[in-house]
């Protein structure tokens, strides 16, 4: 596995400390930062680049636009001019990857989704180590508190070797979204394990009706995170320590039967085609009695206007498997371009973005789950969460049992078409093991090649 | 004076002269056309992906391709999309060409109401197909409810996505061929009809003698200009399917799009865009063949 293992709060400290040495040494020699050494001991001041412009290139998504609300905030306190593109995920991360591998590129500041693109910007070096900037007292926001962002986060934003190259932002564990009423009318419980929740797919079904015991998505690409969930909960992982798929083991078998069961039995019709808005648009008209998928997406299943089931929404942590429970875990995050000119004013942007207000913020308003631990507590205290309770108490749980719900390589895009493509054939009743094993001997000289090259 | 009565001397100084007016075109030409096609084709022999160093393998991207079983059926399934988004449209357009030919009541606005979806835009209208689609809140079942037919997946069954895909391209472009054939029947001469009227002609016969052999050159035109919207359509099944489920709909286009931009490798799919090249080639020569065959009977 390509993760380094979470370091504890104390052995975090001794490394900043450590960091700290090797990065003012380090200084000198990251370009654009030459002018930096000798305010080295200067005290931070948010006014230190102010003039300055930025540029910040931003998915379309609840958090870019918060930031984007707020960006006039940013400008205020650092006299600094932000300029910013969003656009939505697909694009950005195509635009990103030409503009990077120019060597030059339009922005300063980037947001990038971990689970699909942290190891190839890693690999490349396209976006720059933060740990010299977070050493330097100059430069660091003394209310940064790195040890306040979640060990999942950390993980996600750390690289194998080591570098830390963005600050995250948001994290997306995978919860079951399920129907109380349905449940309550046939007297059945949220299911505390896979059996119980294939148990109940399979009683709460109802063709008849219209109603379908379980939604997820069923379209190739991304389905893949849908098996990933109970993946992990059969204990299996996706790559083992020698770059050798581990995606035609008992486990994966296991977890594609799963999926399989569920989707195809008590799956709508047509679910091979179902994307996350299918899934939703099924299940806010109370047509669906269990929905497993990202966290964010408690707004609309609440908004009277796009929901027949108001109120009725139950918030579940994902079922235990038998060897473990475990959420799949995505997350986005923000780095600085490796090739910005503007790196001190980037990195101010960049702390400014993932700070304990703006997380906090992401929480009140619903438009994701904050990395920063302090965010809840905040977010409690004010007040104002828009979100309901058991969401909230959701989000928190799944964060615990978080674990990595992609295979953290260069080409997981492919991953997910090749083994996306192998789950729709098995709704559409293709044998796992056969699918399985004939898009792990498709997928497994991509991953080779990816890794020599 | 014309030009065969000059002397050589001042046919071959005005033929030099006319190279000056022709640089500006060629350079652009050059540029735009033939520079990034021949760059295609150097590229086309490298093993690239975006990111990493770039290796030469010679034809090794297109041996690969001859032997990639998804690569193949994204070739027999353009040509199965192709043929249907062709014919029926040819079909249909020309019997609305028929209709409207003739003289009735609103005429004009009907023909102006029936042209309308010509001018929607791809993707807008393949986002509407996509919700009619939809098999549990489409319209499309709800009408087939009302009749008393069973519902059908559409777009979500392998089977039936890409019968569903050409029904969209029919509904698009049906329009396209009447106006084409409609201009075509608008310039018919009378007098073939007349005569054969008074030989005692049925309808059926005026039509299959007379005004089919006449407007052919015309459904040719439609023909290839269908065809060529038909192998580069991309919009609308990207937006509807995204080529699945699974790969049920991926034609070489929706390959192509997959290999160069969701997986960077520039060097395969080089190789599919010039062998996608050759196949648009030889289908439009082979049009134009047929064209010229047309003329001459």
């Amino acid at each position: 596995m390509a993760h380094r293992k979470h370091l504890n709060p104390s052995e975090q400290q001794r490394r900043r400390l450590l960091q700290a040495g090797v990065g003012a040494a380090a200084l000198g020699a990251i370009p654009g930062m030459t002018l930096l050494p000798a305010q080295a001991q200067a005290p931070f001041d948010w006014k230190k680049f102010k003039g300055e412009t930025i540029e910040v290139f931003l998915v379309k998504s609840p958090r870019g636009d918060l930031l984007t609300k707020y960006h006039k905030e940013f400008e205020d306190m650092t006299g600094i001019t932000v300029g910013s593109e969003m656009i939505p995920e697909q694009q950005q991360r195509q635009k990103a990857v030409i503009e990077f591998n120019s060597g030059r590129t339009s922005f300063d500041v980037i947001q990038l989704s971990y689970h699909v693109q942290k190891r190839q910007f890693g690999k490349n070096r396209w976006m720059e180590d933060v740990r010299p900037l977070m050493a330097d007292k100059s430069l660091a926001d003394p209310n940064l508190d790195f040890a306040d962002f979640a060990k999942g986060g950390l993980t996600y934003a750390t690289q194998p070797d080591g570098r830390i190259d963005s600050l995250p932002l948001n994290l997306d564990p995978w919860v079951v979204y399920y129907n109380k009423e349905l449940f309550d009318a046939k007297n059945v419980a949220y299911p505390k394990t896979f059996a119980e929740m294939v148990d109940a797919a399979a009683k709460l079904n109802d063709p008849a009706k219209g109603v379908s015991g379980f939604v997820g998505r069923g379209l190739k690409n991304a389905n893949v995170p849908v098996w990933t969930s109970f993946l992990l909960g059969y204990g299996g992982g996706f790559v083992d320590a020698n770059g050798k798929l581990l995606t035609e083991t008992a486990e994966a078998i296991d977890a594609a039967k799963m999926y399989q069961t569920l989707l195809s039995k008590y799956g709508p019709q047509g679910v091979a085609g179902y994307n996350w808005n299918e899934a939703q648009s099924l299940f806010v008209l109370g047509k669906a009695a269990m929905w497993l998928d990202g966290i964010g997406f408690a707004a609309p299943l609440e908004d009277p206007a796009k929901s027949k089931i108001v109120g009725k929404v139950g918030y579940g942590v994902m079922p235990a498997g038998p060897k473990q429970q475990a959420s799949a875990l995505f997350g986005d995050g923000q780095g600085i371009s490796a090739f910005s000119k503007k790196k001190g004013p980037a990195w101010f942007y960049v702390q400014w973005a993932t700070n304990k207000t703006n997380q906090t913020r992401i929480l009140q308003n619903a438009a994701g789950a904050p990395v920063r631990n302090s965010a809840y507590q905040m977010a409690q205290a004010s007040g104002e969460i828009k979100s309901p309770k058991q969401w909230v108490e959701t989000m928190v749980a799944s964060a615990r049992i978080a674990q990595p719900g992609l295979p953290v390589i260069v080409p997981v895009t492919e991953f997910r078409d090749v083994f996306g493509i192998a789950l729709t054939n098995m709704i559409n009743g293709a044998d796992p093991a056969t699918e399985l094993k004939k898009a792990t001997a498709d997928f497994q000289p991509v991953l080779d090649k990816s890794e020599k090259a | 004076m014309s030009v065969a009565s000059m002397p050589l001397g001042v046919v071959a100084r005005r033929q030099r002269s006319y190279y000056r007016f022709i640089l500006p075109a060629l350079v652009v030409v050059g540029a735009v056309i033939i520079f990034p096609w021949l760059f295609t084709l150097w590229m086309s022999a490298f093993d690239w992906k975006i990111g990493s160093d770039a290796h030469f393998v010679g034809l090794d991207n297109y041996t690969g391709l001859v032997h990639n079983q998804r690569f193949l059926e994204a070739v027999v399934r353009t040509f199965y999309f192709t043929a249907l988004a062709v014919i029926a449209p040819l079909i249909l357009g020309t019997i609305a060409a028929l209709v409207f030919h003739r003289q009735f009541p609103f005429r004009g606005i009907l023909r102006g109401i029936f042209i309308m979806p010509m001018m929607a835009t791809p993707v807008a209208v393949a986002l509407v197909w996509t919700m009619m689609f939809h098999p549990q809140q489409g319209v499309l079942n709800y009408l087939l409810s009302l009749v008393g037919l069973p519902p059908s997946l559409w777009v979500y069954s392998p089977q039936w996505v890409i019968p569903s895909l050409v029904m969209v391209e029919i509904w698009h472009w049906t329009p396209l061929v009447m106006l084409i054939v409609l201009g075509g029947l608008a310039a018919l001469p009378t007098e073939p009809y007349e005569s054969a009227k008074l030989d005692g002609a049925s309808e059926w016969q005026l039509f299959r003698f007379i005004t089919l052999p006449l407007v052919a050159p015309f459904l040719l035109v439609a023909a290839v200009i269908r065809t060529i919207d038909a192998l580069k359509a991309f919009d609308t099944i990207y937006v509807i399917t995204s080529g699945g489920p699974g790969t049920a709909s991926e034609t070489i286009n929706l390959y192509l799009y997959l290999q160069a931009f969701a997986f960077y490798n520039i060097g395969n799919a080089s190789a599919v865009v010039v062998i996608f090249f050759v196949i648009v080639m030889a289908l439009a020569l082979l049009l134009l063949y047929v064209r010229k065959r047309t003329q001459w009977t």
